[in-house]
């Protein structure tokens, strides 16, 4: 597998690793039938809304695990709208870049930063302007699976 | 400290002897006749096309050298077989019988066929690979016109039972193929003994060169040519012989003949140690495929939680090449189709690695993989929310 060096980089030195005890905000999203599955946990002053820390787990190949390393990277310091708008491209260029069959663990990523962030709305009753639902639940992306 | 590679994938290629290579060199730059032409210079192209011809049929059991056919290699030998068969014997009928297990050669060439409007029955295996020769026998019908059976699978070594379903073929007249390029020359093979019509090999596989296979055909079977041109192997296979090659596989196959059942002793006592280690000392793995009917060097395991592709990442890093059947590594969303075909779910087919041995591993190298890929299981699964999951569900 052809990646950059700043994928492997965060592949075997992963930034923010780990998970937040009562954390403001957690998305899961990707699930195990097609090998991915990201979770990541923020820690959000309720005051000023913004991301004090964010840390992540990951299940998936080393593309997934990089990428969710990057995006915690990303949207730490930031407030919850300056968050929303951290897109997979966002992390792909900072990851200078992914081999095109590994494109969607950046979606990936985006993905579950937004599901956290939706997660700390629902929480917290506010509405951040420009997030949807997450789509991905896990359990009923299996079932919608097992129908086919 | 320079990393020591240690080579654990002679099931996706084996490093080719120098033994082969030094048999071969001759026939790039003394011997470079076309073994085709009138010449007495060609002559010796020749007789060394045949010396290999001879070997492999001896090694085989085949009943005379002009049933081995030299080909590309084992996936045109596939191809060949099922494709020439099918229209040789499409007004007998249009039914093909194989399994869920098959090579990508053999599922994707029974996929062409069948938009050619033949009709392929695709047999279930059981949760170690095997196929029931019963399935065989009840899936033949009256326009059933071949068998096509891998001998080991190349994933999670599985042997099949290549002899009962050989006996089932013949008693009902059917043609029987076997796809035995991970098996030649790693297993003993007599076609004669298991009724085999029909067999694919590849000479990499063996530690021969890449780009040269062979066909076993029986004799009286009238298969038409795959590769049209010239009158070279008995007007089946056109294009100039590739001598270098065929001498090499032909060298190849005949000093692992030599020492096969020492090579298999060597093998499985290794084998058996890497999976005595890892099952003991790692837990939540699953070892796949059948714990005795097995190739030698085959160790074929899921880690749970875990996925394949970070694994191989990890491994590469310590100079182990290995490989998975995750998605991630076939570029597909998909893990491999022969975890699924055994039942594995999704999540633990995505964690798996196999580790195929040969005869220069040692069991230091083995002992340094096992230590390895403990640690990097448990840094994978520190990584992973399904092992955090786990763990609070059973805290």
């Amino acid at each position: 597998m052809e990646y950059s060096k700043k994928v492997m980089d965060h592949f075997m030195n992963p930034r923010n690793m780990g998970e937040i005890e009562n954390a403001s905000g957690v998305g899961t999203v990707g699930n195990a039938k097609c090998g991915d599955i990201m979770r990541i946990f923020l820690d959000i002053d309720p005051e000023t809304h913004i991301i004090k820390d964010c840390k992540f787990k990951t299940f998936g190949c080393g593309a997934a695990v990089a990428t969710s390393s990057m995006a915690t990277e990303l949207v730490v310091g930031k407030n919850i709208n300056e968050a929303l708008q951290v897109t997979n491209k966002a992390v792909m260029e900072a990851l200078d870049g992914l081999p095109p069959v590994k494109v969607h663990c950046s979606l990936l990523a985006e993905e579950a930063i937004h599901a956290a962030l939706w997660d700390y709305a629902q929480k917290e009753h506010i509405t951040i302007e420009g997030l949807k639902p997450p789509k991905d639940d896990i359990s009923e992306g299996e079932e919608e699976f097992e129908e086919e | 400290m320079e990393k020591q590679l240690i080579y654990l994938d002679n099931a996706a290629t084996t490093k080719t002897r120098p033994e082969v290579v030094e048999a071969m060199l001759p026939y790039f730059t003394e011997v470079y006749s076309n073994p085709s032409s009138v010449y007495e210079f060609a002559g010796k192209g020749k007789s060394a096309v045949e010396h290999s011809r001879d070997i492999i049929a001896g090694i085989l059991g085949a009943k005379s050298s002009n049933e081995i056919y030299f080909t590309g290699g084992g996936s045109e030998s596939d191809n060949w077989a099922l494709i020439a068969t099918a229209e040789a014997y499409a007004s007998k009928g249009r039914h093909i019988i194989t399994s869920k297990l098959e090579h990508h050669a053999i599922l994707h060439t029974c996929e062409y066929l069948e938009k050619q409007g033949y009709e392929v029955t695709y047999l279930d295996v059981d949760e170690y690979g095997l196929v029931d020769p019963a399935s065989v026998e009840a899936a033949i019908r009256p326009d059933t016109i071949l068998i096509s059976i891998m001998f080991a699978n190349n994933e999670i070594g599985t042997i099949e039972p290549i002899g009962e379903i050989g006996a089932i073929a013949k008693k009902h007249g059917v043609l029987f193929h076997t796809d035995a390029v991970q098996a030649f020359a790693h297993v003993p093979i007599n076609v004669q003994e298991l009724n085999i019509d029909m067999l694919s090999a590849s000479g990499h596989k063996f530690g021969g060169p890449k780009g040269i296979g062979f066909l076993y055909l029986r004799n009286g079977i009238r298969l038409g040519a795959f590769v049209h041109g010239g009158s070279q192997e008995r007007k089946r296979r056109a294009g100039t012989h590739n001598v270098p090659g065929i001498v090499g596989m032909g060298k190849a196959a005949e000093l692992a003949a030599a020492k096969l059942e020492e090579t298999m002793t060597y093998e499985k006592t290794l084998r058996d140690h890497l999976v005595q280690r890892v099952l003991t000392e790692i837990p939540h793995v699953k070892y796949n495929g059948h714990p005795e009917q097995r190739l030698t060097n085959n160790a074929n395991f899921s880690f749970q939680f875990i996925e394949g592709e970070s694994l191989l990442i990890l491994l590469d890093m310590q100079g182990i090449c290995a490989s998975s059947g995750s998605a991630c590594t076939s570029g597909s969303l998909d893990p491999s189709h022969v975890l699924l075909a055994i039942g594995l779910p999704h999540e633990i087919a995505h964690g798996s690695l196999r580790l195929t041995l040969s005869e220069e591993i040692t069991k230091e190298q083995i002992d340094f993989v096992v230590d390895e890929l403990k640690k990097i299981v448990v840094r994978l699964r520190e990584m992973s929310p399904l092992y955090a999951d786990f763990i609070k569900e059973n805290q």
